[in-house]
Order: C-alpha cells, then sequence, then structure tokens
C-alpha cells in the first residue's frame, strides 16, 4: 500500500543523503533531460499520435497549474473548484491587450495578467473566505463558471464566442538549429533536415514554448519552496490544521488564507497567460469547468501538498491521455474510474507530503506508547 | 426591464416550474449532506440517468402514438422508470463510490474526489452506450435506443400543450400544471415522510448526531442507503419533468443542472429540506427574472451571482441547516 510513497521517498532520502556536488551535478542533469527531451524523442515515452513537443508543452503548463492550485488546496487547504476562472483571466487579458484592444508586447502583458488575476483572486476571496469550507468550493465553482459566461456575452471585449486570435508571441532570438532525434527501433539517428530554432517561437514548433514554460515551472518551484519554509508557509500550514488554535497564536489566518489565494490566482494568470501566447487564438470554450476540476485532480493525485508530487501527476495526468489515444473515446471513462480507485486504493495521493505521512503515523500508534523520539524528530 | 413588466406573471411561472426540477434536485443534494456532510458531486448523474430510462421505457412501449387518456398512463410511467432507474443508480453509486471511503474514514475531500471520479463515469458511460452493443453487432436493431450516444435524445411522447386558465395575463399551460403539481405533490410526500415516519425520524437523528443514533440502535448504514434512494427518486422524477419541459436529453445534461441545483440547496441553508425547496424556486424565478432582464444569455451569471450574494450576507442560507444541528 506504501510502495509507490516509500518509493519515491527512497529516491529523496539517497539524494538528500548524497554530498553536495553530486547533488548538485545530479539535479543539472536531470534538469538537462528534461529540458532536452522532446529532441531526444525517446521511445516508449513520446507520442505518436499528436506532437510529442505540444504534449510537453501542455504538460509544463499544467504542472505551473497544479503548483499553483497546490499552494491553494495542499497549503491553505481551501477548495477551489473555480480555479480555471483565474486561468481564463490571465489568458484574457493578454488577449485583450495584445491583440483585441492594444498591441502591448506580451513581455508587458504578462505581468498584467498576473495583476489583474492577483486583484480577482482579492476581490473574490475578501468574501468569500470567510465563508465555511464546502460553500468556499461552490462559490469558487460558480465563479469559475460565471468568469466563462462573462467571456462569452461581453462581445465587445472579449470577442464572444468567437474569440481572440493573434495573440503576440514571445519576442525571438533564433541564435541557432538544434536537429531532433529519431528512434528506428531503440537505435537513435540524428534527422538533420527536421531542427528547432533556438528559441523561435511560431506556429509551426511547440518546443520553444515548452523550454519557456519549464523554465517558468522551476522557477515558481523555487518561489514556492522558498515560501513554504518560511513564515508564510507556516502559518499556511497551521491555519489549514486548525484554524481556531493558529489564530489564537497569533496567527492571522484570514489574512494568510487571503494570501495564499491571491498567490494562487497570479499563478494561475501566469499559466494562462503562456496557455494564450501558445495558442495564438482563445475562445471561452478552452476555459469550462471541467478544466477546474480536472486540476483539483491533479492536486490530489499528486497528494496535496508535495510540490513534486503534483508537477508529477500533472504531467502524468496531461500525458496519459495523449499517449493512449487509441482509446481517446474512452478516456474519460478510464479517467473516471482512475480517481475512484485512488480515493478508495490511496486516499493520501501518490506522493504524500512526508509530514503527513509521518503525522498519520503517529496518530496510528495508541497515544501511550508514543515513541517519544519519533515524536521529537517531528 | 418591459419584457419583464408586460409578461410578469410567464416569467414567473416558467421561473417556477424549472424552480420545480432545481428544488427536487437540490433536495438529493441535501439529503446526502445533511446525513454524511458530503457533496454528492455525482447527483447530477443520477438525475441524466433516470432521464434517459423515461426516455427507454416510453420509446420501447412506442408512446409516441399514444394520444388521449393512453398519455397520461405514459407520463405516470415515465415517472416511474425514471424514479426507479434514478433510485437504483443512487444506491449504485453509494455502494461503489462511498461506502469503502467511510469504512476507511476518508477525510471529505476524497470523498468529493470519489464523487468526481464516479460522476465522469457514469456521464461517460452513457456517452458510450454504443459501444458495448457494437460488439454484439446489436446497435443498429437497438438504434432507436443507443444510436447517437453524443446526441440528444428526445421523449416520445406528443403533449399538445393546452391553454387551460389564466393568471392574470398568462394562459397557464397543462405542462406547466403538471410540472408544478407533481412536484407540490412530492415535496409533500417527502416532507412529511422525513417529519412523521420512522425511517424519516432517523435520518434526522443520524444527521443531528451519528454516534447517539447508532447508541438509540439506528442503523446507520440503512439510513444511508435510504437517503441515497430518496434522493435518487427525487431526481428521477425531477428528470421525468425536465423532459417534459425541455423535450430532450443528453449525456451531459447533468453537469449545469446540477451545480445549479446544489447552487439552490446551498442558497436555502445545505442540510434543510424546506430550505432546498425555497432555495430552487428562488433560484428558478430570479433565473427567470433575470433572463427578461438582461437577456437569456446572462441568466446563469444572475443565478451564480445571487449565490454568491446570498452566501456573503447569509453564509447558511436563507433558512439556516436544520436536517442536522448547524456545525460551527
Amino acid at each position: 500500500m506504501n510502495a509507490v510513497s516509500s518509493f519515491f521517498h527512497g529516491i529523496g532520502d539517497r539524494f538528500r543523503a548524497l554530498p553536495r556536488w553530486a547533488k548538485i551535478v545530479l539535479a543539472i542533469a536531470a534538469a538537462v533531460i528534461v529540458y532536452l527531451l522532446p529532441i531526444i524523442n525517446p521511445p516508449l515515452i513520446t507520442t505518436t499520435d499528436s506532437d510529442f513537443g505540444a504534449v510537453l508543452f501542455l504538460c509544463a503548463l499544467y504542472a505551473l497549474v497544479a503548483i499553483g492550485l497546490n499552494i491553494v488546496i495542499g497549503y491553505a487547504g481551501l477548495l477551489d473548484l473555480g480555479y480555471i476562472g483565474f486561468f481564463a483571466i490571465g489568458a484574457f487579458t493578454v488577449g485583450i491587450l495584445g491583440s483585441n484592444h492594444a498591441k502591448l508586447p506580451l513581455l508587458l502583458c504578462i505581468p498584467i495578467a498576473m495583476v489583474v488575476t492577483l486583484v480577482s483572486g482579492i476581490v473574490l476571496g475578501a468574501p468569500t473566505l470567510r465563508v465555511r469550507g464546502d460553500y468556499l468550493a461552490i462559490v469558487t465553482l460558480g465563479f469559475g463558471e460565471i468568469v466563462r459566461l462573462i467571456l462569452v456575452n461581453a462581445d465587445s471585449l472579449t470577442g464572444g464566442s468567437r474569440g481572440i486570435s493573434n495573440i503576440p508571441t514571445p519576442p525571438d532570438l533564433d541564435l541557432f538549429g538544434i536537429p531532433h532525434l529519431v528512434w528506428d527501433g531503440f537505435v537513435a539517428k540524428v534527422d538533420l533536415s527536421n531542427q528547432t530554432r533556438f528559441l523561435q517561437f511560431g506556429v509551426t514548433d511547440s518546443i520553444p514554448y515548452y523550454w519557456l514554460a519549464l523554465t517558468l515551472v522551476f522557477i515558481v518551484l523555487f518561489l514556492d519552496w522558498r515560501m513554504q519554509n518560511s513564515r508564510v508557509g507556516r502559518a499556511w500550514e497551521a491555519t489549514r490544521e486548525d484554524e481556531d488554535a493558529a489564530e489564537l497564536m497569533g496567527v492571522p489566518t484570514f489574512r494568510f488564507k487571503l494570501l495564499a489565494f491571491a498567490t494562487g490566482a497570479a499563478i494561475g494568470g501566469l499559466s494562462g497567460a503562456l496557455f494564450a501566447t501558445k495558442q495564438q487564438f482563445i475562445n471561452p470554450d478552452n476555459f469550462t469547468i471541467l478544466y477546474s476540476v480536472l486540476f483539483v485532480a491533479m492536486v490530489v493525485v499528486g497528494g496535496q501538498g508535495n510540490r513534486w508530487g503534483v508537477v508529477v501527476a500533472a504531467a502524468l495526468l496531461t500525458w496519459a491521455p495523449e499517449k493512449f489515444r487509441f482509446l481517446a473515446d474512452a478516456r474519460f471513462l478510464l479517467f473516471g474510474l482512475a480517481l475512484m480507485a485512488l480515493a478508495i486504493f490511496r486516499p493520501q495521493g501518490l506522493m504524500p507530503p512526508r509530514r503527513s505521512v509521518r503525522a498519520k503515523k503517529a496518530a496510528e500508534q495508541e497515544p501511550d506508547q508514543l515513541d517519544v523520539e519519533g515524536a521529537a524528530r517531528v | 426591464m418591459d419584457l419583464l413588466l408586460n409578461h410578469f406573471w410567464e416569467f414567473t411561472i416558467t421561473g417556477l416550474a424549472f424552480g420545480a426540477v432545481y428544488a427536487l434536485i437540490a433536495l438529493g443534494y441535501t439529503l446526502v449532506y445533511g446525513v454524511l456532510r458530503l457533496i454528492n458531486f455525482a447527483h447530477s448523474e443520477v438525475f441524466m440517468w433516470g432521464s434517459f430510462a423515461a426516455v427507454w421505457v416510453l420509446t420501447a412501449l412506442g408512446a409516441s402514438k399514444a394520444s388521449g387518456l393512453g398519455v397520461v398512463g405514459f407520463l405516470v410511467i415515465g415517472f416511474a422508470a425514471a424514479m426507479v432507474t434514478s433510485a437504483l443508480v443512487a444506491l449504485g453509486l453509494e455502494f461503489v463510490a462511498y461506502r469503502p471511503l467511510r469504512k476507511r474514514n476518508s477525510p471529505p475531500l476524497i470523498a468529493l474526489i470519489s464523487a468526481i471520479g464516479a460522476s465522469f463515469v457514469l456521464s461517460e458511460a452513457m456517452g458510450l452506450r454504443d459501444k458495448p452493443f457494437k460488439w454484439f453487432g446489436l446497435d443498429t436493431d437497438l438504434a432507436s435506443y443507443v444510436g447517437r450516444p453524443r446526441e440528444a435524445s428526445p421523449l416520445p411522447l406528443n403533449i399538445d400543450t393546452v391553454r387551460l386558465f389564466r393568471v392574470f395575463d398568462y394562459r397557464v399551460s397543462n405542462i406547466d400544471l403538471i410540472v408544478l403539481g407533481s412536484a407540490i405533490v412530492m415535496m409533500v410526500i417527502l416532507d412529511q415522510f422525513v417529519k412523521r415516519s420512522r425511517l424519516g425520524r432517523g435520518i434526522r437523528a443520524v444527521a443531528q448526531d451519528p454516534e447517539a443514533a447508532a447508541l438509540m440502535g439506528v442503523n446507520r448504514d440503512r439510513v444511508i442507503r435510504l437517503t441515497f434512494v430518496i434522493g435518487g427518486a427525487m431526481a428521477g422524477a425531477a428528470a421525468m419533468m425536465y423532459l417534459l419541459k425541455i423535450g430532450v436529453t443528453r449525456y451531459n445534461a447533468g453537469f449545469l443542472l446540477g451545480v445549479k441545483a446544489f447552487t439552490a440547496a446551498v442558497l436555502g441553508g445545505i442540510g434543510n429540506l424546506r430550505g432546498a425547496l425555497l432555495g430552487g424556486f428562488v433560484l428558478g424565478v430570479a433565473e427567470s427574472y433575470g433572463s427578461a432582464i438582461f437577456g437569456s444569455n446572462w441568466k446563469d451569471v444572475v443565478a451564480f451571482t445571487l449565490l454568491v450574494v446570498i452566501l456573503l450576507f447569509r453564509p447558511t442560507g436563507l433558512l439556516g441547516e436544520s436536517l442536522g444541528k448547524a456545525r460551527a
């Protein structure tokens, strides 16, 4: 039952035990491999039915979304079922400012999109974070749907159901070309005719967008790590575990919940902006409530509160349906079955954070037999 | 605004009819929430399965040729088929998706994930219903049941709209009357059942304090099964009314309706039966007025905005929580 998490935690422990130089080398090697994935096109992993670069871009994009939502659900314990609303606001801010009503460059649009979503997170959160958990879930669900309906109906601003096209792309560098690998069985060949121009953002090649998204994932992961290990992260955890006790200990819980909500919203906005610039065309159909549900599923499958867990789960849940395209018709059915099986057999997610594993172990022991040393280590 | 004032009663009665559908579905949410403290996210699919059961049974009986008194008979059969099927689906849902979790004392969020999964499974199974029959080569024979599974299926019953009497300027049709009348009958029966019968007392006891109820000899598992069956049957009735009002159903018809019905339950105070009814009617009427004032595109925006506004000023809903005790 715990084989999966002990496997991942085993990897984590081994990694931690290594000397510092080895850690750095390993981390860099892993990062390089991840960056080069679409170039290497590894057999068995690569998707045959759809463009592998585009699939990887979506994996990285949804990983970003999952990191943002993990702050809201995993750290602060607020069930947000309307996360797609922030994603949509981010995407449409870029669309409106970059194409529909002004021609601002993308690098200016993205920060504006983040600010707009941050503000909308505060505007939505300030009144609703005072209500109970279940209600918050349904209010956010309503919010996600309101955003979509406004996008459909506010024709003059958003283009309505026709959507927005010609969304600006990031500035090109175009330094050199990188040839792809092609595989004949398990033998690799370099395919010089098929090259990715290093940093030319266009419609034909998704790989530069993948690199951009991946870089943002790493940056946000780093900030996320710094934030969780700070006073803020501890305040979130205390609020999640027992709001009253946290309040008594002097944690301004409401303000920290709002902070989590707004931070999550801003990351959602960033991912939406990224989505918009990659697609170059968006319409409200890209932002249905189904995605909110999918995002929550990513966080829960990954193990709420574990940033690597949710990243892996997001990538897995995005990649699997593309890989198994031949099941295309039945994939939502299988997805539903998988969610049910997960809830029944592995409710803590694939990779629960270690702290919650330890807490569960401690809770299972009788209070009078509590392993004092173990408790002290916690 | 003029539109609303000129056709005030038309919008009111249409709103009430849709409100009745919302209210009956909301009852399922509110019952399960009261007893289990759980958002039964898959309840909307229970509704959807009920609507298909009605369509299939009436197709099988050749209801489209009926006229006169025969239509009334088929109406009753349609209601019965939808209610029985929905109740069975709800029971199965409880058995597969919720009971294993309860045995393990899972946190509520996990139950919600299981419910989301079950919701996907139920709706996609309906959307893929031609596949298993294709394996046996039966899909052409059964085309009127399983053909074009992603398209809308119409209710095979011809009911002529007859305007019966006037309420001020609006002439109430027979369909409005059937929908509202049967909804009110269901609601009264349910309300009295929960209030007066032994089983109803069991439901209230478990909602109030599961442990004390168990100590007093209430079989908690049986009560939970019962709430799912009752909620399912109400959703089935709502499904038949929906078919009468809209005329068609689809494999994904449940979702938006489910969200709205849940909104209605929260609006009235979740866990509170009469609250769910009130919430349903308020939501239906508000939506109807909203579509008159802002245009029908904005109907759903009005519904959700109303929810947000009410929760801000009355976080426990219009009537508060009372099936069990209000949770802090």
